[in-house]
């Protein structure tokens, strides 16, 4: 219920309050990545476009529940995992290849580092949790190690 | 994924209106036709080959397989519930008597529907109403579907096709939970249901506020953003100093300060409790109390304002008791607390130990907080974030590095040699200067240098010599983080001379004072008698008592002594204070204004901006704590001032940092477990513990001030107590137990106990490091294999995988979509090939994963189908051992 009127909220004149009779409403993701809860992360247009239908990050209410149930403190890691691979992995490939990585640490650093530093960094990121030596993270690798991190679960939620 | 459509339309539903129960009699319609979802989920329940429906159940199975088209109408029956389970159960409890009206009905229908279909209704032959055992499988069943509806959470549906099976999977469990309990065990159920779904959520808010409780999280967070978490760790200790002293200011304020100053003898109505008649005028002056004589002394603060009465007050409180007791439990308490967070911090380091493996990993995939909401915070974090990897970067480059290890090992030699150097000839001067001073303060006339000599060099010795040893360990070329500990440690050895020379000294006084105790003594007795025996004219009204402003006292050392310390805190937070505020702050100000008007650069150039000095500051609050330790047993109140002094350089050190300090030129990462610290405090403690002691057990009390003052010994006081107070066996015990023939076997047993404790860790440890060379093996194995079979299966797997991935997200059931395409992508490459032969081969071979992949590798070309069964096999048994 709560969900359901903050994603109202988010678009007063899209989204009518008898959500029965129009059920296919979408919010498009500049209203979606204006929400407190998301305007300061890095990858929330990632967020908005994984969770969305068809990937441009315009969500139903569907996809606004199921974004918030997955980013919940309730939701198990493995899924979370599972979620946490598909934000991070860019370009869709279902790999995380140096092109995501490269992404993510600039992401993460507001391209502070320097290009060696970046590409450094990902090299090391490869090299620790790449188990094929494919020079890509599968989903297998990722989820092998994002479940020994200590912190995973207590930095990957949303609380609303 | 046909029904999402409809789901929506239902999500509407649910959301746009409140929830609210269908009418009674549509709900049992629905139940009519939805038994068959029942029965399917029954089956699957129990799919035990030994019970006799077996057959039976096959055939339902089938019959609703059949009847499943159709069941999809009938699914837009109950609201859907989500994930508001706290609500759901509410609502269950609320409706539970309309439920109970209904469950007969549901039965009938249920055997109506029995008798129809004749493989049911030889099911239920065994009875007309249910028997126990289908009770028992209707339990299991529902359970079954209540773990459905807990799971449903980890599946990675879209909402859609979560609501519809949730929502058949909750009908199922009310129709049939209404017929398994009675009205009063449901509610009951419901309501325990209720309690703890309750009670979680009270103990997530609880533990939210816990650490919204721990104070200058906020603070020490953002220092740590901007400065990195070396500085930050000096914050967090400065922090537990605090609570540290908190408790032990709670221990003796409570038990020793208020008890004296609600119940004792008020002041000025003994000697020991009133200023004497030649201070008294100048008892007020700033300049006095500022020396913390006067009024300050003789209050409440200090040793000697207590009295040796042995119980006080109407409640007969033994305050000399007390006294003692607290002064040892604060030295207890210390001891623990700092020994177990030491315990505790080894404990995180080696759990910690494991994920070395992926720090990179860790730093990129987890270091962004999903939960920061706040602009301010992002910028910090961005910040920390930066700063973290720049922090394992330099931890990188210093492990790569390996450049001329002769060079670098000669030089550490040499820097060594030279500090050594430093360090005794420093002790040597201390040493000669503490002997003049000796000599000195025989002498009459000496000069103001000649007096203060000592002072004068200890503090140009604390000015000049961490800064040569910070030039001298340049040479060393050390990793930052050890660098510090070298440069603390030497600062260490640099400081116990400060703190010998400062123990002399008081030693002398004390013994000094102690010589002179016997002839005050006497004066004193002298006087009293003179006093009462010269009012001899008129004996049968006696005199008034001398007042005891009066009465020539004894020096009172113990006093002394606090007075010593209590100086020496105060002294040193205003030293401290003022350079911070000059040193830092001004110097600042300086560069910051002045650079617009000067030749040269000054930001970047000469004075620019102080760095936050961790090891002064650390050791400093170390040797300040150690000087609280000793001093608190002579000065009550030193505990309180410590309290204060920490809160105001709390605030005062964050604001400084933040405002006038610049992070260091190589930001690096302390070591999460501070145990450096701690053992050096430890040793602090155990050094400021020796003399406490030392004059506790040797050193005679005075004799007219303390609560010990008329016994030969402190300690003696708990030979009194128990002795008065106690019943006799009690004391024989005592007396029995400080035996030596029994304190000797006592600690010989300790001994014991702690080499065995020790080589137990110690194999316990090798094992751990054991185990852990043993998962790295495996992982290198693994990795081996892949890249074997990576090659062999990358061009031919490429499109199939493509292909199948895409098909498993667009479903988007599959967590393990990778996985799911490398099997499809062998089907369809080998076909030809024994894949099947080798799918039931291996698994029988599977507990020899490491013998695997030399029998692979030498056919790379045909490796490709086989190695999947094999890796996988390999893989499970490798992640055994961690879980």
């Amino acid at each position: 219920m709560e969900l359901f009127y903050r994603y109202q909220d988010l678009a007063p004149q899209l989204v009518p309050l008898d959500y029965t009779s129009c059920p296919d409403v979408k919010v498009p993701y500049e209203l979606i990545g204006t929400m407190p809860e998301l305007k300061d992360n890095p990858f929330r247009l990632r967020i908005a476009q994984v969770f969305s239908e068809d990937g441009d990050g315009h969500m139903t209410l569907n996809n606004f529940l199921d974004m918030f149930s997955v980013m919940s403190e309730m939701a198990p890691r493995d899924l979370k995992a599972y979620y946490a691979f598909k934000i991070y992995d860019f370009n869709n490939d279902d790999y995380i290849c140096m092109w995501d990585l490269e992404q993510t640490v600039t992401k993460l650093t507001r391209g502070e580092l320097s290009a060696e530093e970046v590409s450094l960094v990902c090299e090391k990121v490869l090299d620790e949790a790449d188990g094929d030596h494919d020079g890509r993270l599968s989903l297998e690798d990722f989820q092998n190690m994002i479940l020994r991190a200590p912190d995973f679960l207590s930095t990957f939620h949303i609380r609303i | 994924m046909s029904h999402r459509p409809q789901g929506l339309g239902e999500e509407g539903d649910r959301s746009g209106r409140r929830p609210s129960r269908k009418p009674a009699p549509k709900a049992e319609g629905v139940t009519g036709r939805c038994g068959g979802p029942a029965g399917q989920e029954w089956a699957k329940g129990s799919p035990r080959p030994d019970s006799p429906q077996r057959k039976q159940v096959e055939h339902k199975r089938h019959r609703e397989e059949l009847g499943k088209q159709k069941r999809s109408t009938a699914r837009r029956t109950r609201e859907g519930r989500k994930k508001k389970n706290g609500k759901a159960s509410l609502k269950e409890q609320r409706a539970s008597p309309k439920k109970e009206k209904e469950v007969p009905k549901k039965e009938m229908w249920k055997q109506l529907k029995k008798r129809r279909s004749p493989s049911l209704a030889s099911s239920a032959s065994a009875g007309e109403s249910l028997s126990e055992e289908e009770l028992a499988r209707i339990l299991e069943q529902v359970e079954e579907k209540k773990k459905l509806i807990t799971h449903m959470r980890n599946k990675p549906w879209p909402m859609a096709k979560k609501l519809t099976e949730l929502r058949e999977a909750q009908e199922f469990v009310e129709k049939y939970e209404g017929a398994l309990g009675k009205g009063k065990g449901k509610r009951l159920y419901a309501y325990r249901m209720l309690m703890t779904k309750k009670w979680i959520k009270f103990k997530r808010d609880f533990d939210n506020f816990k650490t919204q409780c721990i104070p200058w999280e906020m603070k020490i967070k953002d220092i740590e953003s901007h400065f990195g978490s070396s500085v930050a760790s000096y914050f967090i200790f400065l922090r537990w100093m605090y609570g540290v002293n908190l408790v032990l200011f709670g221990l003796i304020f409570g038990l020793v300060i208020i008890p004296e100053v609600l119940m004792g003898m008020p002041y000025g109505s003994i000697p020991r409790k009133t200023v004497p008649r030649a201070e008294e005028e100048r008892a007020m002056d700033f300049s006095v109390l500022w020396d913390f004589e006067g009024y300050i002394k003789y209050s409440a603060l200090f040793y000697g304002y207590y009295n040796d009465q042995r119980t006080i007050g109407w409640l007969r409180y033994r305050l000399p008791m007390a006294y003692f007791m607290v002064g040892v439990s604060v030295f207890g308490y210390s001891l623990m607390i700092v020994i177990r967070s030491m315990a505790s911090n080894t404990q995180g380091g080696t759990s910690e130990g494991e994920g070395d493996n992926f720090t990179f990993s860790f730093k990129m995939f987890t270091s962004w907080d999903y939960l920061i909401g706040n602009s301010e915070t992002a910028d910090n974090k961005y910040v920390s974030i930066t700063t973290s990897f720049k922090e394992s970067i330099v931890d990188e480059q210093e492990s790569n590095k390996e450049e001329n290890i002769h060079l670098t090992r000669f030089l550490r030699v040499l820097a060594n040699f030279l500090i050594i150097c430093c360090l005794c000839g420093s002790g040597y001067l201390i040493y000669f200067v503490v002997k003049r001073s000796q000599e000195f303060s025989k002498m009459q006339n000496v000069s103001w240098y000649e007096r203060n000599e000592v002072e004068i060099v200890m503090s140009l010795l604390g000015m000049f010599c961490p800064p040569l040893f910070e030039t001298i360990a340049a040479l060393e070329n050390y990793h930052p983080r050890i660098g510090l500990k070298w440069q603390l440690g030497r600062i260490f050895a640099l400081f116990l001379g400060n703190l010998y020379t400062f123990l002399l000294a008081l030693m002398d006084d004390v013994h000094l004072k102690l010589s002179n105790e016997e002839k005050i003594k006497n004066i004193t007795h002298w006087t009293l008698f003179n006093y009462y025996n010269s009012s001899g004219w008129n004996e049968s009204v006696p005199r008034p008592p001398l007042h005891p402003a009066d009465v020539p006292r004894g020096s009172c050392w113990e006093t002394a002594v606090g007075i010593e310390f209590v100086r020496l805190t105060v002294s040193d937070m205003l030293v401290t204070y003022i350079t911070i505020l000059v040193g830092d702050f001004l110097r600042a100000c300086f560069v910051r204004f002045m650079n617009y008007c000067w030749c040269w650069d000054l930001e970047a150039g000469f004075p620019s901006y102080a760095e936050f000095d961790i090891s002064g500051n650390v050791l400093g609050l170390i040797f300040n704590q150690g000087m609280i330790w000793m001093g608190s047993f002579y000065a009550p109140g030193l505990v309180g001032i410590n309290v204060l002094r920490l809160l105001t350089s709390m605030y005062f050190q964050c604001w400084a940092v933040m405002s006038s300090n610049v992070p260091h030129e190589r930001v690096f990462k302390a070591s999460r477990s501070n145990n450096f610290y701690m053992g050096l405090l430890l040793l602090v403690l155990f050094l400021s513990l020796l003399p406490v002691a030392y004059t506790i057990m040797s050193l005679p009390p005075s004799f007219d001030c303390g609560p010990f003052s008329g016994k030969n010994r402190m300690y003696d006081v708990i030979q009194e107590t128990v002795e008065n107070d106690f019943p006799t066996f009690l004391g024989k015990i005592f007396a029995f137990i400080a035996n030596p023939g029994l304190i000797i076997p006592a600690i010989l047993l300790m001994f014991l106990a702690i080499y065995y404790l020790n080589s137990v860790s110690k194999t316990l440890s090798r094992a751990n490091a054991q185990l852990r060379k043993k998962i790295q093996a495996l992982r290198e194995v693994e990795k081996s294999h892949k890249s074997v079979k990576g090659r062999a299966t990358a061009r031919d797997s490429e499109d199939t995988a493509k292909g199948s991935s895409k098909n498993a997200t667009k479903a988007g059931t599959m967590p393990h979509s990778a996985s799911q395409s490398q099997t499809l992508g062998k089907k369809a490459q080998g076909p030809g090939t024994s894949s099947s032969a080798s799918g039931t081969m291996l698994p029988a071979s599977s507990h020899l994963p490491i013998s695997r992949p030399a029998g692979i590798r030498p056919d790379p070309g045909h490796a490709g189908p086989q190695t999947h069964p094999g890796r996988s096999a390999s893989r499970k048994s490798a992640q055994r051992p961690p879980h």
